[in-house]
C-alpha cells in the first residue's frame, strides 16, 4: 500500500466517526456511552501497546497517565467554559484534551528518563509505584475535589471526538513502528545490546515510546473525565492500568488490530455479563484466564507481522 | 604505512580484583585484517566490549579515527564506524530478514519521528532509498530470497551471514568479528574466510576477528595478536606467530589441537 494510504485512511477513520456522530442523537444512549467507553480503551490499549508491546518495556503506568490527563483537561474546562461563548466550545475542548495529553507525556518524560534504565519486572513496579502516587497525591488535593471527586464536568465527549482521536492513536503507533525509524522500537524489543551496537540508541527509543503512550493516555483522560462529567482517584487505581495491559496482552503484543478488538472485547464483557449480576467480575475474570491459557500468544495473532515495505 | 584507525594505548580493564585486560596496545590500519587470538578466557571478548563501548576502560586510552572514544556509548561507537557481531549470534529475531538490515541503516535514515508520521514526499525518496540500500547488501550476500523470513527461523550459517549483513548497513570503517566460524563446519569455514577477504576487498574497510579456529586466522589475517591472561604475549605475521615460542606454550604448542576444537 502506498503511504499516501495511511493518510488517506487516518482521513476516511476521522471522517466516518465524525459522521456517525451526526446521527447520535438517534442511537440509545446506554449503547453510545458504552460505545465511548469503546473508542476511550482503543487509544489506551493502542498506546500502552506501543510501549509494552512494540517496545517490549512493562509498563503499569497508564492509569496513572490518563488521570494525569483528565484532571488536567477537566480543570481546564471547568475553570474556562463559562468565560468560553457555546460556539468556542469544541475549541477549549480540543485545548484541554492536548493540554491534558501534554501533561501525561511531560510526567511521562519524567518517569521515564530514569525508571526506562530498569527491565521488566523492576520497571513494572517503579511504573505500578508511579501510577499509585498520581493516585494519592490527586486524593489529597482539595483543587481537584480530593477523594470526593472531581464533580460537574461539562459533558463534550462525543462519539465523533472519541473515534477521531482512537484514528489519530492508531495511526500515529502505526505509522511510527511501520518506518524505518520505528523498526528501532521492535529491535530495541528484541536485543537491547544488539540494538545498541547498530547505532540504536534504546534509552532514546524507550523515552521515546513512553512519552508518546503517555500523551495519548493522557488524552483518553481527557476524554474519559468529560464522558463520565465525573472523575474520582478510585477510577485510576492499578487495577485500571491491569485492564489496559490485559487488553495489550490479549489482543496480542504488537499487534494493533488484535490489540482493538481485544479492547473492544475487554470493554463490551463486562457489560455483556451484568445479567449474571454479583458473577460478573468472577465469569470475566475465569474467560482472561481461559483465553490466556489457550492463546497465549495473543487472541487475534492471524496473519504476520508487516514485513518489508513501510505501508500500514 | 598509513595513520591506523584505531590504537589502543595500554587499555586496561579490572573487574574487582582481577585484571581481564591490561596494558593492551594494538594498531588498526584501514583496509588491515587483524586476528586476535588466545586460549579461553583471555579477554579477547573483553577487547572487543571495550572497543565497542560496551565496557568503559579503568586505564589507557583508545583512539578512533583520531579521536578520543572513551565514555561514548555502543551506539555513538557505531555512528563513527565501529560495527560488531557477537560470539552467541545476536539477531532481532522477530523482524525479517529485509527489517534487520533495515533497522541497522536508521543511524544514517533521511527522516525521524516527524517524517515518519507526516509520511511527506521526502519520506518515500528516504524509504525507498533504504529499501535499494538494504537489498543491494541482501543481493550480494545471497540472503535477498529470504528478505521476508523472520529471522529466528533462518539456518545458524545464514543467521551468522545476516549478522555480518547487517553490521555492514551501518556503513563500518572498521568491523568486529566475534567468533565467525564458531559452530561451522570446515567447509562452511572455508566460504567464511572467502566471505570475509570478499567484505574486505569490497567494502575496502578494516575487519579484526576473535576466532579459535587456527585455520581461519592463520588463513586470512594479515597480522595477529596473542592474548593471554588479559595481557598481549605477541604480535605479528601469521609465519612470525605460529613460531613464537610464547605463543606455542600458550597453547602447549598444538596448532592440530585448535583445529579440532
Amino acid at each position: 500500500m502506498k503511504l499516501e494510504g495511511a493518510k488517506r485512511w487516518l482521513i476516511a477513520g476521522i471522517a466516518l466517526a465524525v459522521l456517525v456522530s451526526l446521527f447520535s442523537a438517534q442511537f440509545n444512549r446506554y449503547y453510545l456511552g458504552i460505545a465511548i467507553d469503546c473508542g476511550i480503551s482503543i487509544i489506551l490499549a493502542v498506546s500502552l501497546n506501543l510501549i509494552n508491546g512494540h517496545t517490549g518495556q512493562f509498563s503499569l503506568g497508564h492509569a496513572g497517565f490518563m488521570a494525569v490527563g483528565g484532571y488536567s483537561a477537566a480543570k481546564l474546562t471547568l475553570v474556562c467554559s463559562p468565560m468560553v461563548p457555546d460556539s468556542l466550545k469544541p475549541l477549549l475542548f480540543l485545548a484541554a484534551l492536548v493540554l491534558g495529553g501534554c501533561m501525561a507525556a511531560v510526567i511521562g518524560l519524567g518517569v521515564g528518563i530514569p525508571s526506562l534504565r530498569l527491565k521488566g519486572d523492576y520497571l513494572a513496579i517503579v511504573t505500578l509505584g508511579f501510577g499509585e502516587i498520581i493516585r494519592v497525591v490527586v486524593q489529597n488535593m482539595e483543587s481537584v475535589g480530593a477523594a470526593s471527586g472531581l464533580k460537574g464536568i461539562p459533558k463534550y465527549t462525543t462519539l465523533g471526538w472519541t473515534f477521531a482521536l482512537a484514528a489519530i492513536t492508531i495511526y500515529v503507533v502505526a505509522a511510527l513502528v511501520n518506518s524505518t525509524y520505528g523498526r528501532g522500537f521492535i529491535a530495541v524489543n528484541d536485543d537491547e545490546v544488539a540494538a545498541s551496537s547498530m547505532g540504536i540508541n534504546p534509552v532514546r527509543y524507550k523515552v521515546t515510546a513512553f512519552v508518546i503512550g503517555a500523551f495519548f493516555a493522557g488524552v483518553a483522560g481527557g476524554l474519559y473525565a468529560h464522558h463520565k462529567q465525573f472523575l474520582s482517584p478510585t477510577g485510576f487505581d492499578f487495577l485500571k492500568s491491569i485492564d489496559i495491559v490485559v487488553m495489550v496482552i490479549l489482543g496480542g503484543m504488537g499487534r494493533t488490530v488484535g490489540v482493538i478488538i481485544a479492547a473492544i472485547i475487554l470493554t463490551l464483557l463486562p457489560e455483556v455479563l451484568r445479567q449474571f449480576a454479583d458473577y460478573r467480575m468472577i465469569i470475566y475474570s475465569l474467560l482472561i484466564i481461559g483465553l490466556m491459557m489457550a492463546r497465549p500468544q495473543g487472541l487475534f495473532t492471524f496473519g504476520q507481522k508487516k514485513k518489508g515495505a513501510a505501508a500500514i | 604505512m598509513s595513520k591506523p584507525l584505531l590504537t589502543l594505548d595500554k587499555a586496561t580493564i579490572q573487574f574487582g580484583g582481577l585484571t581481564a585486560v591490561g596494558d593492551f596496545s594494538l594498531h588498526v590500519h584501514p583496509n588491515e585484517l587483524v586476528g586476535l587470538i588466545g586460549p579461553n578466557g583471555a579477554g579477547k571478548t573483553t577487547a572487543f566490549n571495550l572497543i565497542t563501548g560496551v565496557y568503559q576502560p579503568t586505564a589507557g586510552a583508545i583512539h578512533f579515527s583520531e579521536r578520543h572514544i572513551l565514555g561514548l556509548k555502543p551506539h555513538d561507537l557505531t555512528k563513527l564506524g565501529i560495527a560488531r557481531t557477537f560470539q552467541n549470534i545476536r539477531l532481532f529475531g522477530s523482524l525479517t530478514v529485509f527489517d534487520n538490515v533495515r533497522a541497522a541503516t536508521q543511524l544514517h535514515r533521511l527522516h525521524g519521528i516527524r517524517s515518519a508520521l507526516w509520511r511527506g514526499i521526502g519520506f518515500h525518496h528516504a524509504e525507498k532509498e533504504v529499501e535499494t540500500q538494504v537489498l543491494e547488501l541482501l543481493d550480494i550476500f545471497d540472503l535477498a530470497k529470504m528478505r521476508d523470513e523472520e529471522a529466528k527461523s533462518l539456518p545458524y550459517g545464514d543467521q551468522r551471514r545476516l549478522e555480518i549483513v547487517r553490521a555492514l548497513a551501518t556503513k563500518p570503517k572498521l568491523l568486529l568479528l566475534d567468533e565467525p566460524a564458531a559452530g561451522m563446519n570446515p567447509t562452511e569455514k572455508e566460504e567464511l574466510m572467502k566471505l570475509i577477504q570478499f567484505i574486505k576487498d569490497k567494502f575496502k574497510i578494516a575487519i579484526m576477528l576473535v576466532e579459535h579456529d587456527m585455520k581461519v586466522v592463520m588463513g586470512i589475517c594479515e597480522k595477529i595478536a596473542v592474548l593471554e591472561y588479559g595481557k598481549k604475549i605477541a604480535e605479528g605475521t601469521p609465519d612470525e606467530i605460529q613460531k613464537n615460542p610464547k605463543v606455542i606454550a600458550a597453547y602447549l604448542g598444538t596448532e592440530e589441537d585448535d583445529d579440532d576444537a
